[in-house]
C-alpha cells in the first residue's frame, strides 16, 4: 500500500487526475483553483502531457473537446464564474457524446461574487450546465482522499458512460491540506473509443464528432437513447454515505465541506441525546435518492444544510415525495455554517418533534 | 481514355447543398485536392464551422469535427496537440473567424498552432440570410444595415490578414479569390502552402478566400463576381500578407 503524504486539496486533485491518465490540461486562471494549473503546468510535461493556458475558459473548454474528440483524457478546472464561461462547451461535450472532466473548485457568486467557498452552483450542475436535454455526473468531494478517489472515478465513468463529469469542490475543500494515499494507479481501466476523431489513417470511413441533427426527429432519438443511458446511470451510479442513520430521528443531508461541519454538529446533537444522522451525497447528479428514501423509513424530519440559498434541498423532497418535512439551513456569499449554528437547527427541530 | 477531371478522394460523393454561385463548392474542392495531393486524408482532421459550411463535415471524407461558432482553432488547438503528426485545418466563415471567433482566432494565431485555416470572405453572413459581417463593406446593404452599413456607428471592416501578419506566430497569411481561372490557380497554390507548412512544422496558415454571395447580395452569379471584383478587391487587396518560409521571390 501506497503511504500517506499531507498535499493541498487541489493539488491532490490534479495529481490523481494524472494517475486516472490525464495527460492534457487546458485551462484559464481563477481564484480558489489556481493550485490545479499550478500543479499540472509543473507536472504534464513531465510525463510526456501537455499543460495549455487558454486564452478564456470558452477556449480552454474548447480544447478539451478538441482533445476528447481525438480520444484522449483530458481536464480543465475553474472556480463559478469560469464554469459559466465553459457551459456552451459543456453542452457540446454532452450533444456530441464526449468524455471530459471539468472542475469547479466553487466560490460565492453570482456575478464576480467573492472569492470565499460555496456550493451556490449546484442547480447549474445538477440542472442546467448548459443549454438543452442533457446531464453531466457531478461528484462530490468531502476530503482530500475524496477529491484524489472521485477523480479517479470520474474520468472512468466519463469514458465508459461517453457523459462529461464534474468534481464539484469548493474553495474550502481545494485549500485545505490532508493527508492521502495515491493509489498507483494500476487498476486504471482504459476503454476502445472507435469513435475518435483522430484520423481514419485509410483504414475506416471517416468520423464526425457533431452535436447538428437537422432532423428533429433524429434529434429527438439521440437525446433519448442518451438518455437512455442516464437511466442506467441513476441505477447504477448514486454514491452516498451513511452517517448514523440507523436510528435517526433528524437526517440531515450535505454534502462536500458542508458536511463536514455537519458531522461535528451530528457529534454534538448526539451528545445532548438527540438521534440525528446524516445521508451525505457524494455523487449529485444522480442525486442518491435511494440512500436518502431508506433514510426516511426511520427518519421524521430532513435538513438539507447546504452553502447556498438552498438548492439540494428541492432534490431532498422529490427524493422522498415529501413524505416527511424537509427544512433547509444554509449560508451563502461565501460564509460557511458553524457547527453550532447546525446543531441549534438540529435542536429546533427535535423541539418541534415532541 | 485519359481521366483529365474527377472528385477529390478527399471529397465524399454527396450532392453539396450550396446555392448557385457560392464559392464553397470551389473551396471544397481545392482544399480536397491539397490533401489528395499531400496524400494526407487519413491523418487529416477537418473543422467545420457554423454557417453555411457547416456540411462540410460530410462532404470531407476524412475525419471531421463540428465545432461552435468561433471556437473552431480552440478545438484545433486540443486536436493538434493531443495528436502532434495529423494535420488539422478550420474551415470557417467571416462571422464566425472574425466576429464571434475572432479571440480564438487572434490566440491560435500568436501562439503559432502549428494548424491551417480556410477563411472564407463573403462580406455577410450567409447561413442566418444576410446579416452584416465584421467583413461588410463600408455601405454595403445587409438585413441588419437597410441604408448600408454606417461607419460612424458600426466601425469599419477588419482586414484579417494584415491584422494576423503583426504576430510572430503566424507563417503564412495570405488573401486570394477563386473569381477567375488565374484566381483559382494562385489559390490552389496557396492552400497547398498552408497545409505543407502545417507537414512541416511551420506553425500558423491561414489563407482568406474572397468568396461570392449571390443569394445574400441579391445577385445573379455572374452580377456577384463582378460585384465583388469591384468592390471587395478594393478594399481587401489579393496578395501574401506575411510569408516566413517562402518559395522563392514570391513573398511580399
Amino acid at each position: 500500500m501506497s503511504e500517506k503524504v499531507l498535499m493541498k486539496g487541489n493539488e491532490a486533485l490534479a495529481e490523481a487526475a494524472i494517475i486516472a491518465g490525464c495527460r492534457f490540461f487546458f485551462g484559464y486562471p481563477i481564484t480558489p483553483q489556481t493550485e490545479v494549473a499550478a500543479y499540472m503546468s509543473k507536472m504534464l510535461p513531465k510525463v510526456g502531457g501537455t499543460f495549455l493556458q487558454a486564452e478564456s475558459e470558452i477556449s480552454a473548454i474548447n480544447m478539451i473537446y478538441g482533445a476528447s474528440s481525438a480520444g484522449f483524457r483530458c481536464m480543465t478546472s475553474s472556480s463559478s464564474p469560469g464554469i459559466s464561461l465553459k457551459s456552451e462547451g459543456i453542452s457540446y461535450l454532452a450533444g456530441s457524446d464526449l468524455p471530459a472532466v471539468i472542475c469547479n473548485v466553487q466560490r460565492g457568486s453570482p456575478g464576480l461574487g467573492g472569492i470565499q467557498p460555496s456550493q451556490a452552483d449546484y442547480w447549474q450542475a445538477t440542472r442546467s450546465a448548459g443549454h438543452g436535454d442533457f446531464h453531466i455526473m457531478v461528484f462530490a468531494p468531502s476530503t482530500v482522499q475524496e477529491m484524489v478517489d472521485l477523480i479517479i472515478r470520474a474520468f472512468d465513468r466519463s469514458d465508459k458512460y461517453r457523459v462529461p463529469a464534474m468534481m464539484f469542490a469548493d474553495g474550502m475543500l481545494g485549500q485545505m491540506m490532508e493527508p492521502v494515499v495515491l493509489p498507483e494507479g494500476k487498476d486504471i481501466k482504459t476503454y476502445d473509443k472507435p469513435w475518435a476523431t483522430n484520423g481514419h489513417k485509410n483504414k475506416r470511413p471517416h468520423n464526425v464528432t457533431n452535436s447538428l441533427y437537422l432532423d428533429p426527429y433524429l434529434l429527438e432519438k439521440t437525446i433519448r437513447e442518451r438518455f437512455a443511458r442516464y437511466d442506467i446511470i441513476k441505477e447504477k451510479e448514486q454514491l452516498a454515505e451513511d452517517y448514523m442513520t440507523e436510528d435517526a430521528d433528524i437526517v440531515v443531508v450535505a454534502y462536500g465541506a458542508s458536511s463536514r461541519v455537519c458531522r461535528s454538529a451530528i457529534v454534538a446533537a448526539r451528545a445532548e441525546g438527540i438521534k440525528a444522522g446524516m445521508v451525505r451525497p457524494m455523487t449529485l447528479w444522480p442525486f442518491p435518492e435511494r440512500a436518502v428514501r431508506k433514510a426516511a423509513e426511520t427518519a421524521k424530519a430532513f435538513l438539507s444544510v447546504e452553502m447556498s440559498m438552498g438548492q439540494m434541498v428541492d432534490d431532498v423532497k422529490l427524493a422522498i415525495d415529501c413524505r416527511r418535512p424537509v427544512y433547509f439551513y444554509g449560508r451563502t456569499g461565501g460564509v460557511v455554517p458553524t457547527p453550532g449554528e447546525v446543531l441549534e437547527q438540529i435542536k429546533a427541530i427535535n423541539g418541534g418533534l415532541k | 481514355m485519359a481521366i483529365v477531371y474527377r472528385r477529390p478522394k478527399a471529397l465524399n460523393e454527396l450532392e453539396m447543398h450550396y446555392c448557385p454561385g457560392c464559392n464553397h463548392g470551389i473551396v471544397h474542392r481545392l482544399v480536397a485536392e491539397a490533401i489528395d495531393e499531400l496524400d494526407i486524408e487519413g491523418r487529416t482532421i477537418g473543422i467545420a464551422p457554423v454557417g453555411c459550411a457547416v456540411k462540410a463535415y460530410d462532404y470531407f471524407a476524412c475525419d471531421m469535427v463540428e465545432a461552435a461558432h468561433g471556437r473552431a482553432p480552440a478545438i484545433a488547438t486540443g486536436l493538434k496537440r493531443t495528436m502532434p503528426d495529423s494535420v488539422v485545418f478550420t474551415y470557417q466563415g467571416d462571422g464566425d473567424l472574425a466576429a464571434i471567433g475572432m479571440c480564438e482566432t487572434v490566440h491560435a494565431a500568436a501562439r503559432g498552432e502549428n494548424i491551417t485555416v480556410i477563411f472564407i470572405n463573403n462580406a455577410i453572413y450567409g447561413m442566418t440570410g444576410g446579416q452584416m459581417a465584421p467583413t461588410t463593406l463600408p455601405n454595403q446593404i445587409t438585413q441588419t444595415s437597410p441604408y448600408g452599413r454606417d461607419t460612424k456607428t458600426t466601425g469599419f471592416p477588419i482586414r484579417v490578414c494584415e491584422m494576423l501578419s503583426t504576430l510572430e506566430g503566424v507563417a503564412l497569411a495570405q488573401r486570394v479569390a477563386v473569381d477567375s481561372v488565374k484566381n483559382v490557380r494562385i489559390a490552389k497554390k496557396a492552400i497547398k502552402r498552408a497545409f505543407e507548412n502545417q507537414i512541416n512544422g511551420r506553425g500558423y496558415s491561414i489563407i482568406e478566400i474572397l468568396s461570392a454571395c449571390p443569394t445574400n447580395w441579391g445577385l445573379s452569379p455572374r452580377e456577384a463576381l463582378v460585384w465583388l471584383r469591384e468592390n471587395m478587391l478594393k478594399y481587401y487587396p489579393l496578395g501574401i500578407y506575411k510569408d516566413k518560409y517562402p518559395e522563392g521571390g514570391e513573398s511580399k
